[in-house]
């Protein structure tokens, strides 16, 4: 569509904004994260750290116990992205293939799992599994996450499912093969790239989850990664402003590598599920 | 809780089912019941027994058994005047990180759908709020608006505007400060919808709309904006209810100060429940905040669809 030379100028000059909008608070985090402890006393801070070094970083492992808590994060993560698609996967399709009224509640779940506040969950949850002797461990937390993961999880599968024809599987069917060889053989290999998908999706919003793990974990050595980072923030809120940047900066890594890899994916999942059949 | 009967009533039914037709829906069961089970136990059960403690004395940590109390829990809540400061500071950061969020993600959106080169960058960006831990979005935007180290205060003193100030401490900044990060952070997930729904208007009337002459502002309100209005609506809405309830980027930011200024509602209730272990009344707060979400957000869908009929 044509636009006159000012209404380019000032589209570039609006796009610009929003790119020192988004980008301005990560750059400076990664700068603070390589400043030395006297730059970071000094006045007048600047973008480019003067002398970069990594005693951040150094300072960061030894004041708390992060490759502990990374390692906690990451098992939490792992377990509960793949329990999470290993059974929401059939229920996705039972929710795409078929109108019982079953698949219906599950649809309305979906939803109005999205408008309860966390508090209202929590306590009885925190109850629960106190009586399961499931607190302040890992297998509870993973739980935890599985049943948090599930409504965003469904909501991507069955997009993808029903982005699978199901003429495919009625073909099969016709040449002779039986149910669970058509899942298997026809429909699964379909939806494989929509599981992985999923799959780590899942996976960043674990790792990425803080207040359950703040509420179901007690001692330090089961804490996960983002709530043994606001140990860095001290009482009263004083913080070492250097080994927390790092920190942070790493903390945030693993979940930018994976989201690079699975954006266009996701993008395309949250609209597949929005669309009706 | 139609949901709920909804599942029982079906557990009854497909047991018995045998032969043919019926057998494909007892491989449906077989199918659903994995997942069924942890969604039962770990979500919709917790879900009602939180609505039943909030009508109970029930504290962590006590010997004696739990009593039923009735609407005890309510009424004191109903007279806690800090409980409602918090809702009311709830409600001004829910509408004023949803509305601002909304507008930037829809101007971004707009921009993204145009053919400018820069475009995935802008892209690329645009995921990393969506991507980062919310504690991590918290940390950082502590450094940045530290009063001495952050870029906040430096930009401010060299542009000679003063000499900044201490932003998460002041009584008077403290929540806008908070509220932009709310902004800053749920960005992403508000373009990427926006920009999918744009990506449905139809291109054919935009260009008719184009030859008959109409301005972009008309182009927008005729053609982009009855399309993307549907997917816009939703978006907010959920955008409202998971800012109403969000809880780590404020922890981290304040954890509620200073002086209370920041206590989200969230705050106040996970104070409540386990840092003095009143359980069942953390459980009532809880039930009036969806209570009042519920009717607000009902009012404002109603009134918007109405709207739609009229232009």
């Amino acid at each position: 569509m044509r636009t006159s030379t000012t209404g380019r100028v000032g589209q570039y000059a609006a796009l610009l904004a929003y790119l020192v909008f988004l980008a301005f608070p990560f750059l400076w985090l990664i700068s603070i994260a390589f400043k030395s402890p006297r730059e970071l006393g000094s006045l007048h801070p600047t973008w480019i750290p003067r002398d970069p070094t990594l005693d951040n970083f150094r300072q960061a492992f030894d004041e708390q116990p992060l490759l502990r808590a990374a390692g906690n994060s990451l098992l939490a993560a792992l377990g509960a992205a793949l329990i999470a698609v290993l059974i929401a996967t059939p229920l996705a399709y039972v929710m795409a293939r078929r109108r019982t009224l079953l698949a219906r509640a599950a649809t309305g779940w979906v939803v109005v799992s999205q408008a309860f506040p966390l508090v209202l969950v929590i306590i009885p949850l925190f109850l629960v599994l106190k009586n399961l002797r499931l607190i302040n461990s890992l297998s509870g937390l993973v739980l935890v996450y599985v049943v948090w993961a599930l409504p965003f999880a469904l909501w991507m599968l069955v997009g993808y499912v029903r982005a699978v024809p199901e003429e495919l599987e009625e073909a099969a069917a016709v040449d002779g093969a039986g149910r669970l060889r058509t899942l298997v053989s026809v429909t699964a290999p379909l939806l494989a790239p929509g599981i992985v998908a999923t799959a780590l999706f899942a996976f960043i919003t674990a790792w990425n989850e803080f207040f359950f793990a703040l509420v179901l974990l007690k001692t330090p050595e089961k804490q996960t990664l983002p709530v043994v980072l606001t140990h860095f923030i001290g009482a009263e809120g004083v913080a070492d402003l250097g080994p927390l940047a790092a920190a942070a900066f790493l903390a945030t890594l693993p979940s930018l590598v994976v989201f690079a890899l699975i954006q266009r994916r996701i993008t395309s999942g949250m609209l597949a599920g929005a669309v009706k059949s | 809780m139609t949901s709920l009967t909804a599942t029982k009533r079906s557990t009854r039914g497909a047991p018995r089912a045998e032969g043919g037709r019926r057998a494909v829906d007892r491989g449906a069961w077989f199918l659903v019941l994995p997942a069924l089970i942890p969604i039962l136990v770990l979500s919709v059960g917790p879900l009602l027994y939180g609505i039943l403690l909030a009508f109970t004395d029930a504290q962590s940590g006590r010997t004696r058994s739990t009593q039923w109390i009735g609407g005890l829990n309510f009424q004191d809540l109903l007279h806690d005047t800090l409980f409602w400061e918090s809702f009311r500071i709830g409600l001004v950061w829910a509408v004023g990180v949803t509305v601002p969020q909304f507008l930037l993600a829809l101007g971004l959106a707009l921009l993204l759908n145009q053919d400018l080169r820069l475009r995935w960058l802008a892209r690329a960006l645009a995921i990393i709020p969506w991507a980062m831990p919310e504690v991590v979005v918290g940390v950082m935007w502590r450094l940045v608006y530290n009063p001495d180290a952050g870029v906040l205060n430096e930009t401010l003193r060299d542009l000679g505007l003063g000499d900044g100030r201490d932003w998460l401490a002041g009584l008077s900044t403290a929540l806008p400060a908070v509220i932009v990060v709310g902004v800053w952070a749920g960005m992403p997930q508000t373009t990427v919808a926006l920009l999918a729904g744009l990506q449905n208007t139809p291109r054919e009337l935009h260009e008719a709309a184009a030859m008959d002459g109409a301005g972009a502002w008309r182009r927008f309100r005729t053609v982009t904006w009855p399309a993307l209005r549907p997917v816009a609506l939703a978006i907010t809405a959920l955008n409202f209810i998971w800012n109403f309830n969000s809880f780590a980027l404020v922890y981290v930011l304040t954890s509620g100060g200073p002086g209370g200024r920041t206590r989200l509602p969230m705050l106040f209730a996970y104070e409540e429940a386990f840092r003095y272990g009143q359980f069942g009344y953390a459980a009532a707060m809880g039930c009036v905040m969806v209570a009042v979400i519920s009717v607000l957000l009902a009012v404002f869908l109603v009134g918007r669809l109405k709207g739609g009929d009229e232009t």
